[in-house]
């Protein structure tokens, strides 16, 4: 029963965000373009780049990811989706970390697609490029989860925007610390399996918790 | 013996105090209209008998149980509120139908058919942002006809309905309480049913 | 177990309770803060090799300890609020948040000032003001979550759930920042074994840190009575006592 129910939720998202594909482009777009920027910025020399490249894409998708988080729950709010969802025998929980996977799919998963451009953009070395890969999928998920709670808390908000930034990025700091490190020790050949059970150790940490204190947080904006 | 029972309800809302140890009572087979001025917490009100909102004090019982630990109460109850639960990206059918799965309703009902019944016949497809104010209401009303459930909690049903949509949804009302189901409703319009409706007023607090 | 904390979801017993112990926190306060800075920053003997310039630390370390633990007793209250329901709870928050972000700024800018003649510049990326900025960034969101709800009950819930995502959160990025980065000089009072200071300048700072724990209470407790006058104006409590005193 409970299945189907998540089955269905998941259907419609993706349905919804077929229908609002244009929408869904605007932050991989901001995203490359944001990456773009920085060789204008600091110069366009090779090492320089390949130096700070992690550093940049990782901040560049916490940047994105910020602006397309608020879909998240926001259009269920405001339609009154939600309300019905509360009603239902379906755990709150479950619609909730339904709806972040759904998220990190259509969301998320696009910076991965067009990682090997950066990696072009920023000079990675392939090692590099590899080690980005790998955070990108551990890490990238906890995007989703650590965000949504700050969606369901700022969803009632008439301007959750900026708000929702402030109480998200702090929170985003080891993951920045974690990824940009193991692609770091990818660099200087060394092995990154450390960093990188590490942030998979977040990711399930995450996974545990983060539903729960969405749900509590989407009833408090409910009520 | 009621159905649904509420019991010393106080609520404070922006730290004002809409009202305070309300308790009343629905029987099954009653329609209670719940009237008061804007601003006197009728939607609030609602909310906290659905059990979306928690009350400051107090307790809604349904069958005799809290409502938070009745098992059955969700699929006992349809909650129609302010906002009508659609989607506007997507078309009324898929909107519905959508809503049969996330209450774990089986599908029985034909829904093309339904929605003849609501006048909405060539909009089945349309997305519901498309629809007009009126027939978005008829949309969100049709699960009315969707879900077997004893009591019915509606906040302004009428809103933006023309009359023969009235004429229906009050029909349908009658229906629901000659077989023993409950409704409680706001509205500010006059309710014109062959049955007896009992009111209840909630008026502003300062 | 917990019966006795149920009277305190009262807002009237909350204040009462504030108004009886506030002399007990407040004039100890005082004391411990004058005698312990007067004390640190005049009597005590001079850190051999950083002179003078070492006597913040009777300011600085007493914040940034307390910096910490304030943030993890607004999440106490958080729980607290969550758990039981009680709306006091959720009021401490939002009446903590403050006093800690203070107390977190305080640790920056003595952190900063000390830096100076130490490090040759007032900022640098070291691990513990990194994560002491980090916190004040925290302690910001959770007032800045708090403010931007009208009806303040359910902001203060926001603020409950994120000080609690936080405080899991807290380690996780004091470790992660330490890892990245290990330059500050070791922490010489939490080392077990024999302490490297000196008892003539560390019972200063005892007495300082003292002073600040009263402070940080004292504090607290008159925001919360102001949070609960404010919330309640209209309430025939609050109206007795404003008219009781004028």
């Amino acid at each position: 029963m409970v299945m189907q129910q998540l089955s269905a939720i998941f259907k419609r998202d993706m349905l919804l965000a077929f229908r609002q594909r244009s929408e869904l482009l605007q932050p991989i777009l901001f995203f490359v373009l944001v990456i773009a920027l920085f060789p204008l910025g600091v110069g366009p020399g090779p090492e320089l780049l390949q130096k700070m490249g992690a550093g940049v894409i990782w901040i560049a998708t916490l940047l994105s990811a910020l602006l397309g988080l608020e879909r998240l729950f926001r259009d269920d709010f405001a339609d009154g989706s939600l309300e019905q969802q509360m009603l239902s025998d379906c755990p709150l929980s479950l619609y909730a970390l339904i709806k972040m996977f759904s998220h990190w799919l259509v969301s998320i998963v696009p910076v991965l697609v067009v990682s090997p451009l950066l990696a072009v953009f920023l000079n990675l070395t392939v090692d590099m490029y590899w080690a980005l890969v790998l955070t990108l999928l551990i890490g990238s998920p906890l995007l989703s989860l650590i965000g949504g709670i700050g969606v369901a808390l700022t969803v009632g908000l008439r301007k959750g925007g900026v708000l929702l930034s402030l109480l998200l990025l702090p929170l985003f700091v080891p993951l920045l610390i974690f990824a940009t490190a193991a692609v770091d020790a990818a660099a200087l050949q060394l092995p990154n399996t450390g960093q990188l059970a590490l942030l998979a150790a977040l990711l399930l940490l995450a996974l545990g918790l983060a539903p729960l204190a969405t749900a509590y947080a989407l009833k408090v904006s409910q009520s | 013996m009621a159905l649904l029972v509420a019991h010393e309800l106080t609520c404070i809302k922006s730290d004002r105090e809409l009202f305070s140890a309300l308790s009343f009572a629905v029987d099954a087979g009653q329609v209670l209209h719940l009237h008061g001025p804007n601003g006197a917490g009728k939607t609030s009100l609602l909310r906290i008998l659905v059990g979306l909102s928690q009350p400051y004090g107090g307790q809604v019982l349904f069958n005799g149980q809290p409502i938070n630990q009745h098992s059955e109460y969700n699929s006992q109850m349809i909650y129609l509120g302010h906002k009508a639960g659609l989607s506007p990206h997507l078309s009324a059918l898929e909107n519905l139908h959508y809503w049969q799965q996330q209450q774990a309703i089986p599908a029985t009902v034909d829904l093309m058919n339904l929605l003849e019944k609501l006048g909405l016949v060539g909009l089945e497809e349309v997305p519901v942002g498309h629809l007009s104010a009126g027939q978005q209401r008829r949309v969100a009303l049709a699960r009315l006809w969707l879900k077997p459930a004893k009591l019915w909690i509606l906040d302004e049903p009428f809103t933006a309905l023309d009359t023969s949509a009235i004429e229906l949804v009050q029909t349908q009302i009658e229906q629901h309480v000659k077989a023993a189901g409950s409704v409680l409703l706001t509205s500010h319009q006059a309710l014109s049913l062959s049955i007896e409706v009992h009111n209840l007023r909630l008026d502003y607090q300062w | 177990m917990w019966k006795w904390l149920h009277p305190y979801a009262k807002t009237e017993k909350v204040y009462g309770l504030c108004q009886t112990l506030l002399p007990w926190f407040a004039l100890p306060a005082l004391l411990c803060l004058t005698t312990g800075l007067i004390w640190g920053l005049a009597f005590a003997p001079a850190d051999y090799q950083q002179g003078d310039a070492a006597r913040i630390m009777y300011i600085h370390v007493p914040s940034a300890i307390l910096s910490m633990s304030t943030y993890a007793a607004m999440a106490i209250a958080a729980l607290v609020g969550m758990v039981w329901q009680i709306r006091t709870a959720d009021m401490a928050v939002a009446a903590i948040a403050p006093v800690g972000a203070i107390m977190t700024f305080i640790a920056l800018f003595t952190g900063a000032v000390w830096g100076k003649p130490m490090w040759g510049t007032w900022w640098v990326w070291d691990a513990r003001l990194t994560s002491e900025l980090i916190l004040l960034f925290m302690y910001l969101g959770v007032m800045a979550l708090y403010h931007a709800f009208d009806d303040k009950q359910q902001g203060a819930k926001a603020a409950g759930v994120l000080a609690l995502v936080g405080v899991i959160n807290l380690p996780i990025i004091h470790y992660s920042v330490e890892w990245w980065n290990t330059l500050h000089q070791g922490a010489s009072l939490m080392k077990l074994g024999k302490p490297s200071i000196e008892a003539d300048m560390l019972w200063p700072l005892l007495l300082s840190l003292l002073g600040f724990v009263l402070t940080i209470a004292t504090l607290v407790m008159l925001t919360l009575q102001n949070e609960i006058i404010r919330r309640e104006l209209h309430r025939p409590w609050v109206q007795k006592l404003a008219q009781g005193k004028s």
